[in-house]
């Protein structure tokens, strides 16, 4: 079933937003195969009937109150900004 | 002069307590070891003035009569633990320069109880890796040599730093993470005792995220009763992380009795591999008869789903990991690489090219390749259901047996380079730890022996959830009857 080529992983590539160069596509094209290919085992699994398991924890979610519990900490927030102006986190121009 | 950094926790707690002992001489002492330790590369960051302040608040607590188990014990933090103002960065490249503005929950707890830092410690880039080669910062050595050799070895990962301070005498304990074994496995590597506890029992609060529904904190030291005082003053309920579960935390000290009589002890048929050393069988083999003369009744037991755990594994994590990694944009923290065109794109793309490092991109595209769309029934909607089955397994079987006895890990230690190159071997590695880790288990490695080259070896105690008490009790059993004494040769001070 995993046939990853290499058209595929330039796909992956630009969904997870990492340049990959054009030489790197084939060698990771066969390691993603491998990995892939060696998960498949999966598929003699008789999973009929059974429901996905996405917590081990079984309790439902708290509820609180909707009101301020923390903020007024802009300083905070910025200051591990690569770049932050005028309070805001600045990137490079989007809209031209 | 007696060594003070071969004290173990409740040793020094007891001179701490007696007044025969100054959090700052036990302080001072760790200093000078964290120093002559920079050859394993296990601390990346050091604390030491904050440390000196730390131990004289705690000398003070201590001589008003106010400590607790930590009060002044000098520890060292894994990397992925926020600690506010000091380098917190998983030892990857893309969290370049972060420190934080707040401190996670379980390092609070430590400080709230008096414990001392003395810095933070290397570990697989992210958590992703067993062998701790994946760090930005290169690898950490192993303290432990094999007999009559001066070649380095590998201290297992993620929690390399951690393992390799604490078995080489810089930490008396340190703080650990495990998601499919980063405790146990590298604990095994380095003759230290590991324990992950029930997920949900320490917050993730300030964590750095992996996987969520995998990630756990927990504790190394050089001993079960070390581990049973430290996890206990890092557990507890946290409002601020969800699944952080709210029930009572034990006195895990309590729990060490010395008393399994008439505990059944589970042995799973299915944790006996194909081409496992030899050793590591008779390991296995001895552990059970330890427990066995210890008043405990040994029951074999199946967990058929075991072989599927690690592909889905596999499948799980990375699926979680790729969505957890997608905040490191350069534009809130860390990395920033902006090329002269493409704009916004070409910088998200640039930066986490440039700050990720091979397998953590391996699997973020791994993860995102098993949610795409037409992928993600097929691989992960069906991960989620065979994780169900492996609960189920365990589920079944702890209706009839205490707790399950099994190798933390297939090999000893293992050399630089042996398995970088190859991610499947190296995955193989947690093969005994990923189970439990996907079931939500409580789980430890006890150190159990030495291998032929004189390497140690771990045995591994899983437990029903919420019960740490009966890992401990059982662990602590095993640790008396083995009587592991070896000691690494100190061949870096």
């Amino acid at each position: 079933m995993s046939d990853i080529d290499k058209a595929t992983v330039a796909k992956i590539a630009r969904l997870s937003r990492i340049k990959i160069e054009e030489d790197k596509l084939e060698p990771l094209a066969g390691e993603l195969n491998q990995i892939l290919g060696w998960v498949e085992q999966l598929d003699e699994v008789n999973t009929d009937n059974v429901e996905p398991m996405a917590s081990v924890v079984e309790a439902k979610l708290r509820w609180r109150k909707d009101e301020i519990t923390d903020g007024d900490k802009q300083q905070s927030v910025l200051k591990n900004a690569p770049r932050g102006e005028y309070g805001f986190f600045a990137v490079p121009k989007v809209i031209e | 002069m007696t060594d003070l950094t071969k004290l173990k926790i409740a040793e020094a707690r007891k001179l701490l307590d007696n007044g025969d002992l100054t959090s700052r001489e036990l302080t001072e002492a760790h200093i000078e070891a964290v120093e002559s330790f920079t050859d394993l590369n296990a601390y990346v960051a050091t604390t030491f003035d904050q440390a000196l302040v730390m131990a004289d608040a705690a000398d003070t607590r201590i001589k008003a009569g106010e400590s607790n188990g930590m009060t002044g014990i000098p520890v060292g933090i894994k990397d992925l633990f926020a600690t506010k103002g000091v380098h917190t960065q998983a030892f990857s490249h893309i969290l370049d320069g972060f420190k934080p503005e707040y401190e996670s929950t379980v390092t609070q707890n430590l400080w709230d109880d008096g414990a001392v830092m003395l810095g933070k410690l290397n570990m697989d880039e992210f958590a992703m890796g067993s062998s701790n080669e994946t760090s930005y910062y290169g690898p950490v050595k192993n303290p432990w040599r094999a007999t009559g050799s001066n070649s380095d070895f590998v201290p297992g990962g993620s929690s390399g730093g951690s393992v390799s301070s604490v078995a080489g005498f810089a930490a008396m304990g340190a703080t650990a993470s495990d998601t499919g074994g980063s405790i146990r496995q590298p604990a095994s590597f380095t003759g230290t005792f590991g324990i992950k506890p029930t997920y949900g029992r320490c917050s993730r609060y300030g964590m750095v995220a992996f996987a969520s529904s995998l990630d756990q904190a927990g504790t190394i030291t050089r001993d079960v009763r070390d581990g049973a005082i430290m996890l206990e003053s890092i557990s507890g309920f946290d409002a601020k992380d969800s699944t952080s579960v709210e029930m009572a935390v034990p006195n895990f000290e309590a729990a060490l009795t010395g008393d399994i009589r008439g505990m059944k002890i589970g042995i799973p048929k299915e944790y006996h591999l194909d081409g496992m050393p030899a050793e590591i069988e008779a390991l296995w083999e001895k552990g059970k008869n330890l427990l066995k003369d210890a008043g405990a009744e040994i029951v074999d037991i199946s967990l058929p789903h075991t072989k599927y755990a690690l592909p889905t594994y596999y499948i799980v994590a990375p699926a979680e990991a790729s969505s957890n990694l997608s905040r490191y944009d350069g534009v809130r923290y860390g990395l920033r690489v902006t090329p002269d065109e493409g704009g916004l794109p070409a910088m998200y793309e640039a930066t986490r090219a440039a700050g990720f490092g091979d397998e953590v991109k391996r699997r973020i595209m791994i993860g995102t390749y098993v949610l795409s769309a037409g992928y993600y029934d097929a691989y992960y909607l069906k991960a989620q259901r065979v994780r169900q089955l492996i609960a189920n397994d365990f589920k079944k079987v702890f209706a009839e047996v205490d707790a399950i006895l099994t190798p933390t890990a297939p090999s000893a230690a293992f050399a630089f380079g042996e398995k970088a190159d190859d991610p499947l071997a190296m995955y193989l590695n947690d093969v005994f730890t990923v189970p439990a880790s996907l079931a939500g288990l409580p789980g430890s490695s006890v150190p159990a022996g030495l291998d032929s080259n004189g390497l140690p070896l771990g045995l591994q105690i899983l437990g029903k959830p919420w019960d740490e008490e009966t890992v401990f009790k059982v662990s602590g059993v095993l640790e008396e009857a083995v009587g592991f004494t070896a000691e690494p040769a100190i061949w870096w001070r």
